[in-house]
């Protein structure tokens, strides 16, 4: 007995500092991806953006004419513009929605009601998003179309509806372990004091989770701003400056899986889209950056 | 009962039974609670003395499992009918064994309830966070920080505020359940010199595993045991040598088990 917890003793001095180096690979690799997809995303499009590409057009050109023969044109602004339109109208959508749903769900609704919730949140949460491009694509386009009476429904407001369709299964199921995690000793010293389920709410748990009810959000937008297909799909992949919900509207992720396969690889075309991949890359991680100094923000000031 | 025998009745516990899951927590425990008492609820753990507060303000509903039968009545005035359930948890206020300062600031804290009750003058608010700080024997050391976190004060400072904060809705009934256990002897000691002023107004039930506490501080004393109650009566005879119950007397004598 003596001599097999000796080896085990041995065993786990050699192994310790093993375990700890994978470990510490493995939080590592994580930086290293990152940087890893950054820096190969870049390279493609190296070439075009210091040899040839007009940063100010690119940036502020609404003229996106990448393969017209006598007037190259590669602006990106009403992507942009659409992608952070259709993004913008899926959160006002969404937020409230999703946050609402969230409190419905963590703190008024029975334990029965709450499983089946929770199972058919989390369903939603799976469906791929082809398929909800394909809603939008029959469903919301004839909707759209016989409610609003107008020509083409395959809009900005369908995208928008979409997105939000897709972001709101993330924003609950973050947003109600936001809430779970609040303890109850809260929501009891509260209600002793005579509040109202209501009450308690907005005036415990709502500041008490806004860390976590944030990053519900963000994850949400996230998610919105990084969609592909479904906004390919349901936004009409028009490039145009959107001037109102029913207009057409094309993203810059859509963009990009629609016109890579098409573009011969190395020439400007196949470049510059690189390039967008890029800009999307530098969005995300803005936000990102914005979210982590918000949230200390946040916690600095309790 | 020659000190208390003439006193009105503030809550009336009438065959109070209690089961989480057909478990017994109470069986069917009877006793009154007079006004501007303070009644000392002694017992071992899980003898079911929590359970007891909870259904006085009814937040044992917060147990889906919990199973209610009997009655509380406060002013005659059964628990269990009143329609208003915010209402009656406003009368009366609750201290936990362990402080839960909500995450807001000192001056919030107290200032919870009368604001969920509808009072919005900030003159108002003021005088209301003041005076309970100052029942709470807290203001002197806060007056200064009303704004910084409550959750960021001491152990026993933040216990104070809870009380500051039980007050803050002028209760009818004050329900301790074994506050001291998280606070050292010399803040203890304080709060009790609190408690003792506060009985002209309040009615206080003192739930406490101290034996010592009950007796120093309580008019009547209870003794719950194994989810029955086994005692009830002036803290002379429970803490005299002669006891109704030998089992009482061994309790608090310290011969137990």
């Amino acid at each position: 007995m003596k001599i097999i917890t000796n080896v085990f003793h041995q065993l786990g001095r050699w192994c310790e500092p093993v375990i700890e180096g994978i470990i510490r690979l493995c939080g590592i690799s994580a930086i290293i991806f990152v940087f890893g997809i950054f820096f190969f995303v870049f390279r493609e499009g190296m070439g075009f953006f210091f040899g040839g590409l007009d940063i100010v057009e690119f940036l502020t050109s609404p003229e996106w004419y990448p393969t017209s023969v006598s007037n190259k044109r590669y602006g990106v602004l009403a992507l942009v513009a659409g992608t952070f339109s259709v993004t913008a109208l899926a959160m006002v959508l969404a937020v409230p929605f999703g946050l609402g749903a969230a409190i419905f769900v963590s703190e008024f609704c029975g334990p029965k009601l709450k499983e089946t919730l929770k199972i058919v949140i989390e369903l939603l949460a799976a469906i791929p998003s082809v398929v909800w491009g394909f809603i939008g694509l029959t469903v919301m386009n004839a909707l759209i179309i016989k409610i609003f009476k107008v020509p083409i429904g395959l809009t900005m407001l369908n995208g928008g509806i979409i997105l939000s369709l897709m972001s709101v299964p993330i924003i609950v199921s973050i947003g109600e372990d936001a809430l779970k995690a609040v303890p109850d000793s809260y929501r009891e010293a509260a209600e002793a004091l005579g509040a109202t389920r209501w009450q308690v709410v907005y005036r415990v748990l709502l500041p008490t989770a806004k860390n976590g009810l944030l990053a519900a959000v963000l994850l949400g937008v996230g998610r919105a701003v990084g969609e592909t297909m479904a906004v390919l799909m349901t936004t009409g992949h028009a490039v145009n400056m959107p001037l109102g919900p029913f207009d057409s509207v094309r993203t810059l992720t859509a963009t990009i899986a629609a016109e890579l396969g098409e573009a011969a690889v190395g020439s400007d075309h196949y470049r510059v889209l690189f390039i967008i991949g890029v800009l999307l890359f530098s969005i995300t991680f803005i936000v990102n950056f914005v979210t982590d100094l918000v949230i200390k923000g946040i916690r600095e000031k309790a | 009962m020659a000190q208390t025998s003439n006193a009105t009745k503030k809550i009336e516990i009438a065959d109070l039974t209690v089961r989480y899951d057909g478990l017994e927590a109470l069986k069917g425990i009877s006793f009154d609670i007079y006004e501007n008492e303070i009644l000392g609820i002694i017992g071992p753990a899980q003898s079911g003395k929590t359970t007891l507060l909870k259904t006085i303000n009814r937040t044992i509903e917060f147990e889906p499992s919990a199973a209610v039968s009997g009655s509380v009545k406060i002013d005659g005035t059964d628990v269990q009918s009143i329609r208003n359930v915010n209402q009656l948890r406003r009368r009366i206020g609750m201290v936990f064994p362990l402080p839960v300062g909500l995450p807001m600031s000192i001056y919030d804290n107290v200032a919870f309830a009368p604001r969920t009750a509808g009072i919005r003058k900030r003159s108002e608010l003021d005088e209301l966070v003041e005076r309970c700080l100052q029942q709470a024997a807290l203001w002197d050391e806060v007056k200064d920080r009303l704004n910084s976190l409550g959750t960021k004060l001491s152990g026993g400072q933040q216990q104070r505020l809870t009380i500051a904060r039980a007050l803050s809705h002028q209760p009818e009934i004050l329900c301790l359940d074994e506050f001291s256990i998280a606070v050292d002897p010399v803040t203890t000691m304080r709060i009790e010199d609190i408690l003792k002023e506060l009985r002209s107004q309040i009615t206080i039930i003192l739930v406490t595993n101290l034996v010592q506490q009950a007796r120093r501080l309580a008019d009547r004393t209870a003794f719950i045991f194994e989810s029955e109650l086994i005692e009830i009566d002036d803290n002379d005879v429970i803490f005299s040598d002669s006891p109704a119950h030998r089992l009482t007397y061994d309790y608090v004598s310290g011969n137990f088990g």
